[in-house]
């Protein structure tokens, strides 16, 4: 069984999606170009997640991967809702009033996302008014709280990730009337999902990250090499910080069963998260909202299980790690990627791979055909020749195409070896996540002129 | 398409023997060491001033000083023929979409053939023919239309096989090509020296040539030209033509006066070669490529080949100005495509030796079609400019029409599709023409396809509806710069993509408008019809009713609330604009013409109202918002929502009033719909223009209302046989030859403009007559459909051209309007065309090569649309542009 070439480009390319921030006349003044992002599954359904979107009542854009575990409800769920709730917090107390007496009034509502979607990238209809009204409840607090001081960015992304997961949390206990929606609201609490998210405004940018994604800086040095820089923090067992916080919140006595394996209680790779109420709530709670949900929740072994050496819950949370980054000059580009990505490559080749992808786009030298005597052939071969180059390595119009390219098809010599690509793609269902994980990458590339 | 621009580099030959030329000017030998530049003083006063020395301002000076006007003064900045023009001395080409455009190369060719005995001035004209490549079916449609359009004007043209063409042209690939278009009288020219012989034979005729001399402002006085002021002083004249080229619209905003002139430049790009080795004969055909979006032609034993790449280059934007075109950049990576295609058709040419990339600017409008004619703002002030690459192929006819149109008032063809008036000041924003040259440069060379509509430079005027539309799936076209509807896709069904849509063929919204023409006829539509211009003319006493009834063919002293439907007729009596005026009070006139109207006939009242303080003309386009409620229950809808009796004794046909519609106040409803169905148009103003909508589908909803568009309106027109103005019905139409004599009032007891014509013709008969045609044998889903422009024969015979066409859904069949003319067997004079004449003929109609009979018809149906509810609801006119 062997896969053409083009069989595999179109394996790789089925989810790829680029944006590019609208120009005048050539003219771009936003500190980001635009942005390429693909997904590869392992998962059938693949369980990670992607968003972009343009902010419209305050400046900046917001991009995010989300990677799913114990299925993509939750994923999916935090896909759909985060933006809003970091555009809201975001908000100035005016729009806020104006938004909610558009609602109060039935008039239309001011649009607060320009979303940037692949086809693919749905949005559940059904959940909409749920969801809509658990972010009305919070902005109409916001209201309330009204504090008058302008809206820092770093406790906006804070306050907002913290609240979308009280959200699915409330919501998960209080049910809903519809049972489609009340198994929804449940799968998406007891699934969980890990989130990184950059907030770009101009030169300010900042990473909220909640578990194992990551988000890397790629810098252009001096010399024209490429290097990495990494703008979060993984929330796992190999940060020795994070163990210690755990440690430090819970008593001494669990300090053996807290992390086992190098996971949570024995279980949970990522130390933060969305959803996964399993390690959130007490056990009564746990017990109580199972055996009232419905059936399919019963019948799930999964959920009723309570983690092993439960005692002082909540073990996990949602609250991310925000870092910020003035962008300078060199800045190039920022990859944010699910960790099916970093698994397979180191940050340093990340950056170069993208860095040179990136720059092989961009100008030649004109040329002019002055004195010298040159034929139609050959001046058409010097321009094809020009053209391929320019056109890239492999036929990849989109730089988070080229690199799962590269981290799936990579040989030890670092090269794409299209047996190896071609083997990894067709594996069988079942079998894929064995060898790989879903990867979800999103390239921003930034500005240089107007930084 | 125009790729026929092509310019030379050849030897330009100034030395001209014509002393009084040499007297008159400084010297033609200009160089840059010319001691002094301007021996000959510029003269107080001249009839007429051109500014531009390209091949249209020599042109027009050659024209009018033929025509007897010869106190003319032609002003060039840098020398003649050294901008533009002086690069092409291209291919004239007659093989053109638009009719006018067709007639104008055609009288070019001509005169360029016998300009070199005429004038004693070497213009290397060489008849080498032309062959348009098709490279798909599509194309090949495309030239055979254009193929039957040649043919029934007498120019020699034949579709020929791929293998006709190896025979033709040794050099060319002709393995992708399914066909080709052969036009052998098509030429080539050296265009500077055109130019040159026309300023020549300008010059003998007493035109007055400066060379080095740039105009800076055309001064106006009361709206007409006084004069123009150069760097060299001040000439007063009556005529001052702008023949600026690329420049024409910055020169155009130079003055106190502003004349729009919306044309902009692209950088456009092509490649001279050094010759064979077996260097090509100069009578080789010129090739011409448009799959490949290039052209070929022989150039000293080498080629010149350019061609109008899909990313083009628009310049100039910020108005940067220069005496004479020096080469700029080359860019061979943006020509990479075009040499691809070149060498993809000529693989022989692999091993010629390049010369150079030419890089000369060209200047582009915002349709495609070239601008001529009078500004509606300033009397005298008359353009030729904007060629899109054709101005060899256009100039000599062009300056014809033109030098006509300032002689005579008029030009002797109908010149409407390039008349300066069709634009406003909206298409004259420098972002709007940047954006939408980058779209028109491509489309040369893209299929020209039926219902194509720009995408750039949109979204500029629309009514308050729009969002509310657009969000009920409505699909946008634009005319005038305003979006009005297609028609509206139903939720969950989805139509081709942009480019897969286009087709010759049975289009994909069949079925969409075909339930919405289903809906007008049974129940109730309604139709955003907001983009018709609308004028409020209004008088302290009678001089309003007496300045209309000078103007308007019909009798408009009609009772207050009436509506006339009325023709704007010039002098000849043929039809200026087609126009519905009702009568609002005794002194004040309420007038809805077609959208594109908006400056022409506004100009043209404005020169011919006299000029009295108590007599107002108002344009109010923008403060009424249109809803045409079209169907059988459009009356049940509009009754619930005014509480007024609407019922034909209290509403009849062709009635004004304003009433209240929902809460809000002051509607004006008119019952008529210009379709022909039975409903009304509302004018709404526009702060209640949601209220209202909003009200009427709700009310409408238990009636079966829906949303429709323009397309729903056009098939109910054209099988209702009502003509529109500027597809149907031009200048040179009479409502004699359209079946129209009923909205003339010959004896309403003064003289109005047209009346003398109108009874010669009565007297003498027609010599055209607007005709109606049924398909007979034409598949609606297998054949090609009509469009417009395809020729008419009777018995075998050609008669005449289409001017629009649609299915009508009620008969199954299409229908085409057009006009049917009588020519002499042995003469070919034009004789009187008769009832019988018409009714006593076999007729085909010829789409693309292939005939389809059809059955003439001088009068509507009547039986056939039983969904009439009362007999005199029966509306005679209709004036929709597709």
């Amino acid at each position: 069984f062997y896969l053409t070439p083009p069989q595999v480009n179109s394996i790789l390319k089925a989810n790829e999606y680029s944006f590019k921030v609208p120009e005048f006349d050539g003219k771009n003044v936003s500190s980001v170009l635009g942005f390429d992002s693909n997904q590869l599954p392992a998962n059938a359904p693949i369980e990670d997640r992607r968003s972009a979107a343009t902010c419209l009542q305050t400046r900046g854009m917001l991009l995010g991967v989300f990677d799913g575990h114990a299925g993509c409800a939750c994923a999916q769920a935090v896909s759909e809702r985060l933006f809003y709730y970091i555009a809201v917090s975001l908000l100035p107390h005016e729009t806020l009033l104006e938004i909610e007496n558009a609602v109060e009034s039935g008039r239309a509502l001011l649009p607060i996302l320009q979303w940037h979607k692949h086809p693919n990238d749905y949005f559940s209809k059904e959940a909409s008014k749920l969801y809509f009204n658990s972010l009305r409840t919070y902005w109409q607090e916001l209201i309330d709280l009204n504090s008058g001081e302008t809206t820092d960015v770093k406790e906006a992304l804070i306050n907002a990730f913290k609240r979308l997961d009280n959200d699915i949390s409330l919501e998960a206990q209080v049910g809903d009337p519809n049972s489609f929606l009340n198994y929804l609201v449940l799968r998406v609490a007891f699934s969980g999902a890990t989130a990184c998210v950059a907030h770009v405004d101009g030169v300010n940018l900042h990473i909220a990250n909640t578990g194992d994604s990551r988000a890397m800086l790629g810098v252009q040095e001096e010399d024209g090499s490429w290097s990495a820089v990494n703008l979060s923090y993984d929330h796992n067992a190999q940060n020795e910080h994070e163990v210690e916080r755990v440690k430090m919140e819970h008593p001494k006595s669990e300090e053996k069963s807290l992390v086992k394996q190098d996971r949570l209680l024995g279980l949970l790779m990522p130390f933060r998260a969305f959803g996964d109420v399993k390690f959130k709530w007490s056990i009564e709670l746990q017990k109580r909202v199972v055996e009232s949900g419905p059936d399919q929740l019963n019948d799930n072994e999964y959920t009723k299980f309570i983690p092993p050496n439960y005692h002082t819950p909540p073990y996990l949370t949602a609250e991310p790690e925000v870092i910020h980054h003035k962008l300078r000059p060199q800045d190039k580009f920022l990859v944010l990627a699910t960790d099916g990505l970093w698994e397979t490559m180191h940050r340093q080749d990340v950056a170069r791979i993208v860095g040179e992808y990136l720059t092989g786009v961009h100008h030649q030298q004109p040329i002019a055909v002055g004195g010298y005597k040159v034929t139609l052939g050959q001046m058409h071969g010097l321009l094809t020749e020009r053209r391929a180059r320019i056109s890239s390595v492999f036929e990849d119009q989109n730089a988070a195409t080229h690199l799962i390219r590269h981290a799936v098809g990579n040989n030890e010599f670092g090269t794409v070896d299209h047996e190896r690509l071609s083997k990894m793609l067709s594996l069988p269902e079942e079998l894929a996540r064995m060898y790989r994980d879903d990867i979800t990458i999103i390239v921003v590339q930034f500005n240089s002129h107007v930084i | 398409a125009a790729r026929m621009f092509l310019r030379l580099l050849s030897d330009v030959r100034w030395q001209v023997a014509n002393p009084k030329w040499r007297r008159m000017t400084c010297s033609w030998r200009s160089t840059s060491s010319t001691a002094e530049p301007h021996p000959v003083s510029l003269p107080a006063q001249a009839q007429v001033v051109i500014c531009g020395g390209g091949i249209m301002g020599t042109s027009v000076a050659y024209h009018l000083s033929k025509m007897g006007w010869t106190d003319i003064v032609l002003l060039e900045q840098g020398r003649l023929a050294a901008g533009t023009t002086r690069f092409c001395a291209g291919i004239v080409s007659t093989a053109r979409h638009v009719s006018i455009e067709l007639k104008m190369a055609d009288y070019s060719n001509k005169l360029y053939q016998q300009l070199e005995q005429e004038t004693g001035v070497k213009t290397g004209y060489m008849k080498t023919g032309s062959i348009s490549l098709a490279q798909t079916q599509d194309r090949l449609i495309s030239l055979k239309r254009i193929a039957s359009s040649l043919n029934v004007m007498g120019i020699p043209c034949e579709i020929i096989t791929p293998k006709q063409v190896a025979q033709l042209h040794p050099l060319i690939n002709i393995h992708d090509l399914v066909g080709a278009m052969y036009v052998p009288e098509d030429a080539l020219v050296s265009s500077a020296n055109v130019s040159l012989a026309l300023a020549t034979a300008a010059s003998r005729n007493g035109v007055q040539i400066h060379e080095r001399t740039s105009v800076s402002h055309v001064s106006v006085q009361k709206g007409c030209v006084t004069g123009v002021e150069t760097d060299r002083g001040q000439i007063q004249c009556q005529y001052f033509v702008n023949c600026a080229g690329q420049w024409a619209y910055e020169l155009g905003h130079s003055g106190e006066e502003t004349v729009n002139i919306p044309l902009h430049a692209c950088e456009h790009f092509y490649l001279l070669t050094h010759p064979l080795k077996e260097p090509l004969a100069s009578n080789l055909p010129t090739i011409v490529d448009p799959d490949g979006r290039i052209y070929i032609r022989n150039w000293q034993g080498g080629i010149l080949s350019g061609g109008f790449e899909k990313n083009p280059k628009p310049l100039f934007t910020e108005g940067r100005n220069q005496l004479e075109i020096q080469n700029l950049q080359e860019d061979w990576d943006h020509f990479e495509p075009l040499l691809s295609a070149l060498l993809r058709r000529m693989p022989d040419l692999e091993a010629l030796q390049i010369m150079q990339l030419v890089n000369c600017p060209e200047s582009f409008t915002p349709d495609m079609r070239c601008i001529m004619g009078e500004s509606p703002t300033v009397r005298g002030y008359f353009v030729l400019a904007g060629m899109n690459s054709a101005g060899i192929s256009y100039g000599g006819g062009a300056g014809k029409y033109l030098a006509e149109w300032m002689v005579n008032g008029y030009p002797s063809e109908n010149v409407w599709p390039l008349d300066l008036k069709r634009f406003g000041t909206l298409q004259s924003s420098r972002t709007f023409l940047r954006h939408r040259v980058m779209e028109v440069m491509p489309l040369m060379c893209d299929l020209k396809v039926p219902r194509w509509d720009f995408q750039t430079g949109r979204q500029l005027r629309t009514s308050p509806l729009y969002d509310r539309l657009d969000a009920q799936g409505a699909r946008w076209m634009e005319k005038h710069g305003f979006e009005r509807v297609k028609y509206f896709v139903p939720p969950g069904k989805d139509l081709l993509d942009l480019d897969q849509s286009k087709t010759f063929y049975k289009p994909d919204w069949f079925d969409i408008v075909g339930s919405e023409v289903k809906c007008c006829k049974e129940a109730v539509c309604v139709i955003d019809m907001s983009s018709f211009t609308k004028f409020e003319i209004s008088s302290t006493g009678d001089q309003a009713l007496e300045s209309l009834q000078y103007l308007f063919s019909n009798d408009l002293d009609v009772p207050v609330g009436h509506v006339v439907h009325t023709g704007m007729l010039n002098e000849k009596g043929g039809y200026e604009n087609d126009c519905s005026i009702a009568r609002l009070s005794k002194r004040s006139f309420f007038m809805i013409s077609p959208t594109d109207q908006q400056v022409h006939c506004w100009a043209w009242l404005k020169n011919r109202l006299p000029d009295d303080s108590n007599l107002t003309m108002e344009d109010v386009t923008w403060k009424y918002t249109a809803l045409n409620l079209i169907g059988p229950r459009a009356v049940d809808v509009l009754s619930e929502l005014s509480y007024a009796p609407i019922t034909p004794e209290h509403f009849p046909s062709l009635f004004c009033k304003e009433m209240s519609v929902g809460y809000a106040n002051g509607i004006r409803v008119m019952s008529i719909t210009h379709t022909g169905e039975p409903g009304f148009m509302l004018y709404i103003p526009i702060e209640y223009a949601l209220h209202v909508y909003n009200e009427v589908m709700n009310m409408g909803q238990k009636y079966g209302i829906r949303n429709a568009g323009y397309y729903a309106l056009r098939s109910l027109r054209i099988e209702k046989f009502f003509a529109f103005w500027g597809q149907d019905l031009d200048a040179f139409t009479t409502p004699m030859e359209c079946g129209r004599e009923f909205q003339v009032k010959l004896e309403k007891g003064m003289q109005f403009v047209g009346q003398e014509a109108l009874l010669e013709q009565k007297q003498n008969g027609v010599y055209k007559r607007f005709t109606m045609f049924i398909l007979e044998d034409h598949d609606t889903d297998m054949d090609l459909w009509p469009w417009w422009g395809e020729p008419i024969f009777r018995n075998g015979r050609y008669v005449g051209k289409t001017t629009s066409s649609a299915y009508s859904y009620t008969l199954e069949r299409h229908v085409c309007l057009g006009f049917v003319q009588h020519f002499d067997e042995k003469t070919g004079e034009e004789l009187v065309v008769t009832t019988d004449f018409i009714n006593q003929g076999e007729y085909e109609i010829d789409i693309a090569g292939q005939r389809f009979q059809a059955k003439a018809k001088l009068y509507p149906f009547s039986s056939l649309f039983t969904h009439r509810r009362r007999k005199d609801e029966v509306e005679l006119s209709g004036y929709q542009r597709e």
